[in-house]
């Protein structure tokens, strides 16, 4: 009896711990999000909500200053578009590669390789982008900017490629080998199998790793930072300097501005305008998955 | 009576390990062949030879001859996809995709590409008419098969083989996952299948084998201990060890 009841007292303390320690990450990000959007609240006192979303230029530190945030964002967009091209179908092809066409050896070589590269810091993908990349873009289109979104897209690409070919990997070798064997019993082809039969039934995580991918991509900060220039540009053409939301959220925080100043704001508008964009594509993400998702 | 497949010294290996040794055995038209035996007789490995999955695991190995209709199995060249179309599986548990009952049915068709759109609201029809679960699921084709009970599941998965019009059935343990009253539903429909088709089924029980089947082929060890109709097979056993099985002394 004595001892029972010891053990319960010590379940209930490792309880209330677990608890706390989730608490945790929950109250920074309350914390987080009420820091950005107490600053967001001061900056737009300040500055006209619909200067800031519809007008297209972006100097904050320019006498006069103008706030036009759209330059920003569709250099944000830009980025994660493009990069999206080269991360999403070869790492889905990477993936079916792995699961349905390599043998066991391949696949213990490959996979390790592939969480290297996942393991480079983004700063050394910068730098790969504005020493390898640009010049190689430069040689076939002399007319580039040094600073480009085209480059820093590659690098972001390349660099966000293993998460989407790992994580979809592990959702394709999830779905059981009975439904494989079924396909293939009806006379389907590995390629069969692999694009009507596994994709289809590992969508929902498929779906999530592309969703991750792109997230990452809109958050990815250093390679941006380097090699896609800091110029707020409204423009889709990819050949030409840009300014991404994070670009100029780190440009702003290594230079030398006030705290209070509408400088110092202004980071912390497009911090938050940075982390509703990224909710809105999870919301889009989670309603995309449900719908989709097939059941095994 | 005509022999649909003939196989002869078949040998097959897991690596080193060596699962058949030399079977010969006639498997005859629009009859069906139950092969029965302990776990890890070979019976299973048997039935996987004659539409060539085996190719699907590594380090496999199989000699010896299987002529199906006067086509080599063995032959390195196969086309395996023809050859699978002809032969079609049912496997141990339910299988079906993660897709509606309709797209599980057309799965082999839309994949072939050899029966035009237009028939195939009537191709899955049959299909199901053929399996005995049309009037289950007539009006719910959109669903997905996880809807389904088991024994619907594993009833769908034998539409889902018919529809690409094959003409042999292999079933490997088809109603090991199934309550009895599935079961029963789907020794019925063997019973009606054998009229078009020629069956190959691996069973457990040996019930089963007695009741729905023709030929009764016994494996022991990766040999076919033996072979014959399969009211000799039970009431007449030549071997030993046959009579040992089926009376329950081992196994």
């Amino acid at each position: 009896m004595e001892k029972r009841k010891r053990h319960q007292t010590e379940e209930k303390i490792i309880e209330i711990g677990l608890i706390l320690v989730s608490t945790i990450s929950i109250l920074t990000t309350i914390g987080i999000v009420i820091t950005l959007f107490y600053e967001s609240y001061e900056f737009f006192m300040e500055v006209s909500m619909i200067e800031f979303f519809t007008t297209l230029r972006w100097a904050p530190v320019f006498d006069p200053p103008s706030f036009g945030v759209l330059p920003l964002l569709s250099g944000t967009l830009l980025i994660a578009v493009l990069s999206s091209f080269i991360s999403l179908p070869l790492g889905l092809g990477s993936a079916i590669y792995l699961s349905e066409f390599a043998s066991k050896k391949m696949r213990q070589l490959i996979k390790p390789l592939l969480e290297l590269l996942a393991g480079i810091p983004s700063i050394v993908y910068g730098f790969f982008a504005l020493t390898f990349i640009t010049p190689l873009i430069r040689q076939i289109l002399p007319d580039t900017s040094v600073y480009n979104a085209l480059s820093a897209s590659i690098a972001v690409g390349i660099m966000t490629l293993p998460m989407v070919a790992s994580l979809s990997e592990d959702a394709m070798m999830a779905v059981p080998d009975s439904i494989r064997q079924g396909a293939y019993a009806l006379g389907s082809t590995r390629l069969e199998v692999a694009l009507h039969v596994i994709v289809p039934a590992a969508f929902s995580g498929i779906a999530a790793s592309f969703m991750l991918a792109i997230s990452r991509a809109i958050g990815e900060t250093m390679i941006v930072a380097i090699a896609a220039g800091q110029t707020p540009t409204f423009t889709l053409n990819p050949l030409e300097s840009i300014q991404t939301m994070t670009g100029f959220m780190v440009n702003m925080a290594l230079g030398d501005i006030q705290q209070g100043s509408i400088e110092f704001k202004t980071v912390f508008v497009v911090g938050a305008l940075l982390f509703l964009v990224t909710l809105a594509l999870n919301f889009i993400a989670k309603f995309v998955i449900q719908k989709n998702r097939e059941v095994y | 009576m005509t022999n649909k497949i003939k196989v002869e010294h078949l040998d097959f290996y897991y690596g080193n390990f060596q699962a058949l040794k030399d079977i010969n055995m006639d498997i005859h038209q629009n009859k069906i062949t139950a092969l029965i035996g302990p776990s890890g007789c070979g019976k299973s490995t048997f039935i996987k030879t004659m539409n060539r999955m085996f190719d699907l695991i590594d380090g496999t190995k199989a000699t010896g001859s299987i002529s199906f209709d006067g086509t080599e199995l063995l032959d390195k060249n196969l086309d395996v996809v023809q050859l699978r179309k002809r032969i079609g599986m049912v496997f141990q548990k339910p299988n079906p995709f993660p897709k509606s009952i309709e797209e599980n049915v057309l799965y082999g068709v839309k994949r072939h590409g050899d029966v035009p759109k237009s028939e195939w609201d009537e191709l899955v029809k049959t299909s199901l008419k053929k399996a005995s679960l049309w009037t289950e699921v007539e009006h719910k084709l959109n669903q997905s098969a996880f809807s389904l009970s088991g024994g619907q599941q594993q009833r769908l998965c034998i539409a889902r083989a018919l529809a690409t019009k094959p003409e042999v059935l292999l079933m490997d343990e088809p109603t090991s996952a199934l309550d009895p009253i599935a079961t029963a539903k789907i020794e019925e429909l063997l019973e009606e299948l054998k009229k078009e088709y020629t069956v190959i089924i691996v069973t457990h029980s040996m019930q089963q084998a007695a009741r729905i089947s023709d030929y009764t082929g016994f494996f022991l060890n990766g040999e076919l201990i033996e072979f014959g109709l399969t009211k000799t097979v039970f009431s007449n056993p030549t071997d030993k060890r046959t009579e040992d099985y089926i009376t329950g002394r081992f196994g």
